[in-house]
């Protein structure tokens, strides 16, 4: 089936299988491989791109879902060489280890304070629940999700 | 968060943000599922869906000849691959011929039977599927006790009591002890299976270059050069025409540190089809054949004085193993028995293991490997005791640490702990909860019907794994340091960092040692061909192990530097620093670029020199070190529903000199969700057909960010003497001190209800029963 849709801000058109899922579009056709694969079931959230502004896991959509739409992914955040907020405040809050979960975190990170300017302890862990990591206990990536949203205001 | 740093700053002791993450937070980092090689073919396994079973017959015709297929291979066509090797020895070891892909029969539910390589994922998924496997499906035994029972089931036909060793060791004068006891204490503890999960799956390339007779293998692993010399001689390939790749490598936690069939199924498909293979696993299959952890029952008999003196410790462990050995199986519960009497003067010891084999995955190295169900049990029983005699749980504690003036100490179990100040820790962790008020909350809120715990564990652990005679594989670790023309610096490790933020730490010491600004330094690891033969990161070893390489081989570095520099200086009497050379007479100097450049040239060379500036050192550690701390952990036990709330979490760690503060925060925390993870909620359940019934996310419960209490958490500084860092190793600290410190907080919290032990994991419905039972549970 053919699929036409924007991805960081590039237009793309590929004829693609009906069942392939939007995650694999995006690493394999695409050659974007920042954003990763941890479950394929929708649990670990380390497949995390922004779709027409939602935050949306990937390995739950297939790619002709996603046709006529507007996806940023992990490498299409930062603008003219300046790195988005959120991810210069986890490099400077130590978010990250292992960097797996990293741009599921980042992605998901980004939806909390854009829907939200000024989130609580609470509210950025309650956004952060559908995203797994398995090296930081949550801790600096809590830390992180404040400093960016204090640096957005 | 990270400060800021200028040039002139040493760097060592320093939160600093991490050099690896620019690739991490953009996406730009290559995993092992990102490598792309002209012409690859994937790989998908078929494996048992049955925990015991005999293969009658297998039928591959039809996804041979599927779209796409370039090939099947079944056990027949590995039969001989070497196998998946076990490196720990201990005394009569029944060890399994473990085959890359089953022959006739399987053991445990994910086993390996057959592979399809195809030009697409979804292609060789969809042949997999036509694989006709005609199983004769057998009684499995899944429980490791009922395994032992008279009757059960063989694992092995080959030894029906389904015993792979038993091992003794014994310290000091047990059945004195016990005689001379006023108390005796007997607990049953089990420490449940847990699965690793790091959240980057196993996967593995493979690149055969048929003309070049060289294998290149892609893999996640903590351990390249082992993976490299084991997994050529399973192929009977000459191992220096092998070349392992560890890329970004996702966490491990211990599952990486690890030879698997994959690996070297993966080069054997790629040797025969003379195509690149790759193999990513599935979450499903990370559950199922990827090793797990813990596995342990524990019988537990503490003998005291009334005064809470301990004197004896014995201790029967069940090992689950599985149904094979990998890398390291049967020696992690050696690791407990070393580690039993944790940080006190306990001088009579009798361990007893009998490892079991059952129809489940190995278990094997998981964050802490052997050392969480050993402090677990000991900081249960201290608590236990102290419940018998009616002693403050932090008076007993004292009462028995090993003092400062008895280090170095020698344990009844055959280690020397290097150095410690057991009470530092825990009087800061009493400061920061202060301990008598909540103490005194704790009693007001009883009065009330409200149920609050206080519980602490005093910890030590064993790291800087270790001593080469004391490890299977061989326990230094090796650096280069080359100081390139221009005057830039490369560090190439054996360790293979996976999320320790090494890139950074060893630039800081690097960076220290020669003057030179951090962003002049560029750390390696992690393959083969290009770095030094290394033995890898696991451990809490690359810091103490690792970095002491490091700093060795740039003491060689430095000498050569100023042998340089004296001659360009035409001086006998310089210094070095600041990334110069300095002549002490006259004060001249020469830079670190000049002084390189001129060895490099090589118009004039001083005497008995070589040209360039190049050192190598591999350093054997003398001991382990031993780090330790304590952890302080308010809990609230909520009657109506068997929930816990974690009020606060104490954790105030020693290891030892610290290099990077944010790195070492940053390890605690996430040892202490892995430790909470198991106090509350993680457990691989087996079922009586060796079924793993938790093998989801949506049925094991990870830790999430919602879940996870804010953790306090602070240091106390005693450096070691083992290494000239002074650096002990943080890695599992967090996920050692973490579980008994929550499990003695529940415990405590239900205290007066008659509870005195309570296994992992503390789920609401065991809780809510004990809660309201009246006393009587
Ligand atoms: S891979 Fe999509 S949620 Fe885990
Ligand atoms: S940083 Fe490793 S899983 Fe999150």
């Amino acid at each position: 089936m053919k699929i036409n849709l924007t991805i960081n801000k590039k237009r793309y058109s590929h004829d693609v299988e009906p069942r392939l899922l939007l995650v694999h579009y995006l690493r394999e056709t695409v050659g974007l491989t920042g954003t990763h694969t941890g479950c394929e079931t929708s649990l670990c959230g380390a497949c995390t791109v922004e779709l027409d502004g939602k935050a949306v896991k990937s390995c739950t959509m297939f790619a002709v879902q996603a046709d006529g739409a507007n996806v940023t992914t992990i490498e299409g955040i930062a603008s003219d060489g300046k790195l988005h907020r959120v991810q210069e405040a986890f490099w400077n809050e130590h978010g990250l280890q292992c960097g797996f979960c990293t741009p599921g975190m980042i992605m998901a990170s980004k939806q909390i304070i854009d829907r939200n300017g000024t989130p609580s302890e609470a509210e950025i862990r309650h956004g952060l629940e559908g995203n797994l990591c398995r090296c930081t206990g949550y801790q600096h990536i809590v830390n992180a999700v404040k400093a960016a949203a204090a640096a957005g205001r | 968060m990270a400060t800021t740093i200028t040039k002139t700053e040493t760097l060592v002791g320093k939160r600093i943000r991490r050099r690896e993450d620019p690739r991490l937070i953009t996406g730009t980092a290559t995993y092992v599922e990102d490598i792309q090689l002209p012409g690859m073919h994937y790989a998908a396994i078929v494996r048992s869906p049955h925990g015991a079973a005999k293969i009658r017959s297998i039928d591959t015709k039809a996804a041979a000849a599927a779209p796409g297929v370039a090939a099947v291979f079944t056990g027949k066509d590995t039969e001989k691959v070497g196998p998946v090797p076990c490196g720990a020895s201990l005394p009569d070891l029944r060890v399994p011929h473990h085959y890359i892909l089953a022959i006739d029969r399987v053991y445990f539910v994910g086993h390996p039977v057959a592979v399809v390589v195809a030009t697409d994922r979804y292609l060789a998924r969809d042949a997999a599927d036509l694989i006709e496997i005609d199983y004769e499906v057998l009684q499995a035994v899944a429980d490791p006790e009922k395994a032992l029972a008279p009757g059960a089931p063989a694992v092995h036909p080959e030894w029906p009591d389904n015993t792979a060793f038993n091992y003794h060791q014994e310290g000091g004068d047990i059945d004195k002890a016990f005689a001379e006891a006023d108390v005796v204490v007997k607990q049953r503890i089990t420490s449940q299976r847990l699965v690793p999960n790091a959240m980057e799956t196993r996967g593995v390339v493979a690149e055969w270059r048929g003309a070049d007779r060289q294998l290149n293998l892609y893999t996640s692993t903590q351990i390249p050069h082992l993976v490299r010399t084991l997994v050529a001689g399973m192929l009977g390939l000459e191992e220096n025409r092998m070349r392992v790749i560890a890329p970004e490598v996702g966490g491990g936690f211990g599952s990486k540190l690890n030879v698997y069939a994959e690996e070297a199924l993966m080069g054997f498909v790629s040797m025969k089809i003379g195509k690149p293979v790759k193999w990513i696993e599935s979450r499903r299959e990370n559950f199922l054949t990827t090793i797990h952890g813990r596995g342990h029952v524990d019988y537990y008999e503490v003998a005291a004085k009334k005064d809470g003196t301990i004197l004896g410790i014995k201790l029967k462990i069940i090992q689950d193993l599985g149904a094979y050995h990998q890398l390291l199986t049967p020696a992690i519960p050696t690791l407990s028995v070393l580690m039993m009497p944790g940080i006190y003067r306990a001088r009579n010891i009798r361990a007893d293991i009998v490892g079991v084999f059952t129809n489940c995955v190995p278990t094997d190295a998981y964050r802490g490997a052997g050392r969480p169900e050993a402090t677990h049990g000991i900081e249960r029983m201290v608590d236990i005791l102290a419940d018998e005699i009616g002693m403050d749980p932090v008076e007993i504690r004292r009462k028995n640490f090993v003092t400062n003036e008895e280090f170095p100490y020698p344990t009844a179990t055959g280690l020397i702990y290097d150095s410690g100040n057991y009470a530092a820790p825990l009087d800061k962790a009493i400061g920061i909860v202060d301990y008598a008020k909540v103490r005194q909350e704790q009693a007001e809120a009883r009065k009330q019907g409200r149920l609050l715990g206080v519980g602490l564990s005093t910890y030590g652990e064993i790291c800087a794994m270790g001593p080469s005679p004391a490890t299977p594989a061989g326990g230094w670790e090796s650096a280069t340091v080359k100081i390139e023309p221009s005057g830039k610096v490369t560090v190439m490790t054996g360790s293979c960092h996976h999320g320790q933020g090494e890139e950074t730490t060893f630039a800081q010491i690097a960076a220290d040692e020669l003057g030179v600004d951090i962003d002049d330094i560029l750390v390696v690891r992690g393959d083969t061909a290009i770095v030094q033969y290394g033995i890898g990161t696991f451990g809490s070893r690359g810091t103490a192990i690792g970095g002491t390489a490091l700093y060795f081989a740039l003491q060689d570095l430095k000498a050569k530097v100023k042998v340089f520099g004296a001659m360009l200086l035409e001086s006998d009497d310089v210094s070095f620093s600041g990334g110069q050379v300095i002549c002490n007479k006259t004060g001249k100097t020469k830079a670190l670029a000049e002084v390189a450049g001129a060895s490099y040239r090589a118009m004039k060379l001083p005497p008995n020199t070589e040209p360039g500036l190049l050192a190598t050192h591999f350093w054997e550690p003398p001991n382990f070190t031993f780090p330790f701390g304590a952890h302080i952990v308010l809990t609230e036990v909520h009657k109506d529903t068997g929930n816990i709330t974690i009020r606060r979490y104490i954790a105030v760690d020693d290891c030892g000199n610290i290099i990077n503060p944010l790195i070492v925060d940053g390890q605690v925390h996430g040892g202490v969700a892995q430790g909470l993870g198991q106090a509350l909620w993680e457990q691989a359940v087996y079922d009586d057909n060796g079924q793993l019934i938790t093998g989801e996310y949506m049925d094991y419960t990870m830790p999430r960010a919602h879940m996870m209490p804010w953790i306090e958490n602070d240091h106390t500084i005693t450096p070691t003497n083992v290494n000239p860092l002074g650096v002990k190793g943080v890695g599992e600290a967090g996920t050692i001190g973490c579980s008994p410190a929550v499990v003695n907080s529940v415990v405590d919290a239900l205290s007066h209800l008659g509870v005195r032990h309570i296994d992992m994991p503390l789920t609401p419905e065991k809780i809510w029963k004990l809660a309201n039972a009246g006393g009587n549970n």
